[in-house]
C-alpha cells in the first residue's frame, strides 16, 4: 500500500512536470544555472572516473589475458567495448547519483522544510516548473554528455596505462579499440546515460519536493535519494541490457 | 472580502476541525489563536489554498478558491500576501534579491523601478541599510520584516501573518506587532494573524477566532472577547496572562 502510494505521488510529480515544462520563461534562468552545476561542475570528477577506470580496466585485463596466443589488440578491444557499453555509463551514473542526486535533494528538501516551497506558491508561482523542470532538464541533457567525457577519458586512461606500465602499446590498444568498434555500442550508452539523468534527478526531485520532518528530515531524503537513485540505475541497466542487447 | 463555509480538514484519521465558518472584512486585522497543534496555521493554508480541505469553500472576493483550477488559483494567491513562521527567506540570493524576486517574474518594470520599489519596501520596515546583506547574516526580527517587505512588495489585498512574533524578544515582537498596525492603516490591507501571542493579540485584533477542540470555538471583536465567559476561552486567555505575570 505505501508503494503504491509512493508511486502515485511521483507519477503525479512527473505529470505536473511534464504539464509545467510548457512555462519556459518561469524556469528559463534556473535551466542554464542547472547545466552548469549538473554538466560544467561534474565534469573533474567525471574525468577522474574516467581516468582510472579505463586505467584499472587496462592493468587488470593485461594481468588476466597474458598469453602467447592471445594477441595484446584483444586488451584495447576489452577496454573500449566494457567502458562505452557500460562502464562510463554506469560508473559515472553511481558517482552523478551521489554527486547530484544528493545536492538536487538537499536543496529541494531545505527548501521543503523552510516553507519556501510554500513561499513560492503563495507568491503564485508554479514551483514544479520553478524548481523541478530544470533541474530534470538539465539532468537528461547533462548526462550524455558526461558520459561522452567519460569515455573519451577512460579510453585515454586505459591507453596511458597500457603504454606507462608497458603492458599494451598504443598501436596495439588503438587497433583493438578500432576493430571492435561498433557505433550501436554508443548509442547505448548515450541511451543509458540520458536515462540514468533522469532516474537520479527525478528520484531527488521527489524526495527533497515531499520532504518532512525539518533537518533531520532533509538528511533522510537525501539518503534515500542517493541510495534509491543506485538502485534504481541498476535496475535501469539490467532492463536496457535486456530490451537493447 | 474571505469568507470560510463548512470548511472540515483532516490527515490521514485525524480530525484537524471541522465545520469552519468564518467571515474576514475588508480592512479587518483578525487575529486566529490557540494551542499548538490546533490547526491555525492549516486553516491559514486553506485560504490561498496552499492545503485543500476535505469538505467546504473559501470565498476570495465571492470566487472559490478550492473550485477553480490550478492557473486561477496561482492568480488569486497574488492577492495575498504570507509572512512565514520562519520567514521562508530565499537563501541562495541576498536581501534585495529577496524582496525584487516576485517584481522580476510578475511584472515589467525596469531595473530603476525595481530598484526604488525594493528600497521603497525595505524603508517600511526600517531595513533599507541591510539591503545588500546576505539573508544568513540576518537577525530573527531582521528575517522577519525582510519577509513582511517580500509579502508586501505586490501590493496584496490581503496579508497573512503565521506566528510573527514566535522566537524574538519581546521588543522586537512590539515592533512587529507595530509593523502589523502600519501596513494594515496605511497600505489599507486586510490582515490575518495567527498566533498564541496574547500580547500581540491585544495590540493588533480588531476580531478574534478561538480554535480548540477541533472547531472554531469562539469568534468575535476583542471588545467581546475581553468580556466572554466561554469557559475554554478564558482558560486559555488565563493561561497566558499567568504565564505574563510570573517574575
Amino acid at each position: 500500500m505505501y508503494a503504491l502510494k509512493e508511486i502515485g505521488k511521483y507519477s503525479t510529480l512527473l505529470y505536473q512536470a511534464l504539464r509545467s515544462s510548457t512555462e519556459v520563461s518561469t524556469y528559463r534562468k534556473n535551466l542554464f544555472h542547472e547545466l552548469v552545476k549538473v554538466g560544467y561542475d561534474s565534469v573533474p570528477i567525471i574525468m577522474l572516473v574516467g581516468v582510472f577506470t579505463g586505467s584499472v580496466m587496462t592493468l587488470q585485463s593485461a594481468y588476466q589475458l597474458e598469453s602467447a596466443f592471445i594477441p595484446l589488440s584483444t586488451i584495447g578491444a576489452i577496454v573500449s567495448e566494457s567502458i562505452l557499453i557500460e562502464l562510463a555509463a554506469v560508473i559515472s551514473g553511481l558517482v552523478l547519483a551521489g554527486k547530484v542526486g544528493a545536492r538536487v535533494a538537499t536543496e529541494l528538501g531545505n527548501m521543503r522544510v523552510s516553507e519556501q516551497i510554500d513561499a513560492l506558491e503563495s507568491m503564485g508561482f508554479n514551483s514544479v516548473s520553478f524548481l523541478v523542470v530544470p533541474r530534470v532538464l538539465a539532468g537528461i541533457l547533462m548526462f550524455p554528455v558526461l558520459y561522452i567525457v567519460a569515455s573519451i577519458f577512460g579510453l585515454g586512461g586505459g591507453l596511458a596505462a597500457g603504454f606507462f606500465s608497458g603492458s599494451v602499446p598504443p598501436d596495439d590498444f588503438l587497433k583493438g579499440a578500432r576493430m571492435y568498434f561498433y557505433p550501436w555500442n554508443v548509442v547505448f550508452g548515450f541511451t543509458k546515460s540520458f536515462v540514468f539523468g533522469f532516474i537520479i534527478t527525478t528520484v531527488a526531485c521527489y524526495k527533497g519536493y515531499f520532504a518532512t520532518g525539518g533537518a533531520e528530515g532533509v538528511g533522510k531524503c537525501t539518503t534515500e535519494a542517493t541510495v534509491l537513485g543506485c538502485i534504481y540505475i541498476l535496475l535501469a541497466d539490467f532492463i536496457l541490457a535486456v530490451l537493447l542487447l | 472580502m474571505i469568507e470560510i463555509k463548512n470548511l472540515t480538514k483532516s490527515f490521514d484519521d485525524v480530525l484537524i476541525w471541522q465545520d469552519v465558518n468564518l467571515q474576514i472584512n475588508d480592512g479587518d486585522i483578525l487575529a486566529i489563536i490557540g494551542r499548538s497543534g490546533c490547526g491555525k496555521s492549516v486553516l491559514l493554508k486553506h485560504i490561498n489554498a496552499l492545503m485543500s480541505p476535505d469538505s467546504g469553500e473559501v470565498f476570495i472576493n465571492g470566487q472559490d478558491i478550492h473550485s477553480i483550477d490550478y492557473v486561477g488559483q496561482r492568480k488569486l494567491r497574488q492577492k495575498f500576501g504570507v509572512l512565514f513562521q520562519g520567514s521562508a527567506l530565499f537563501d541562495s540570493i541576498n536581501t534585495f534579491e529577496n524582496v525584487a524576486f516576485p517584481l522580476r517574474y510578475f511584472t515589467d518594470f525596469s531595473e530603476e523601478e525595481i530598484h526604488q520599489k525594493v528600497m521603497r519596501s525595505l524603508e517600511f520596515v526600517n531595513l533599507e541599510e541591510a539591503a545588500y546583506k546576505e539573508t544568513s547574516d540576518l537577525s530573527g526580527g531582521m528575517r522577519k520584516r525582510v519577509g513582511l517587505a517580500r509579502a508586501i512588495i505586490l501590493e496584496p489585498e490581503y496579508l497573512m501573518y503565521d506566528e510573527p512574533t514566535s522566537g524574538l524578544d519581546p521588543e522586537t515582537a512590539s515592533e512587529i506587532n507595530d509593523l502589523i498596525i502600519t501596513m494594515a492603516e496605511e497600505l489599507e490591507i486586510t490582515s490575518i494573524v495567527i498566533t498564541h501571542d496574547m500580547h500581540s493579540v491585544l495590540k493588533v485584533a480588531d476580531k478574534v477566532a478561538f480554535l480548540n477542540d477541533q472547531k472554531l470555538s469562539w469568534f468575535g471583536t476583542l471588545a467581546e472577547m475581553r468580556k466572554s465567559e466561554q469557559a475554554d476561552l478564558t482558560n486559555f486567555i488565563t493561561a497566558s496572562e499567568y504565564q505574563i505575570k510570573i517574575p
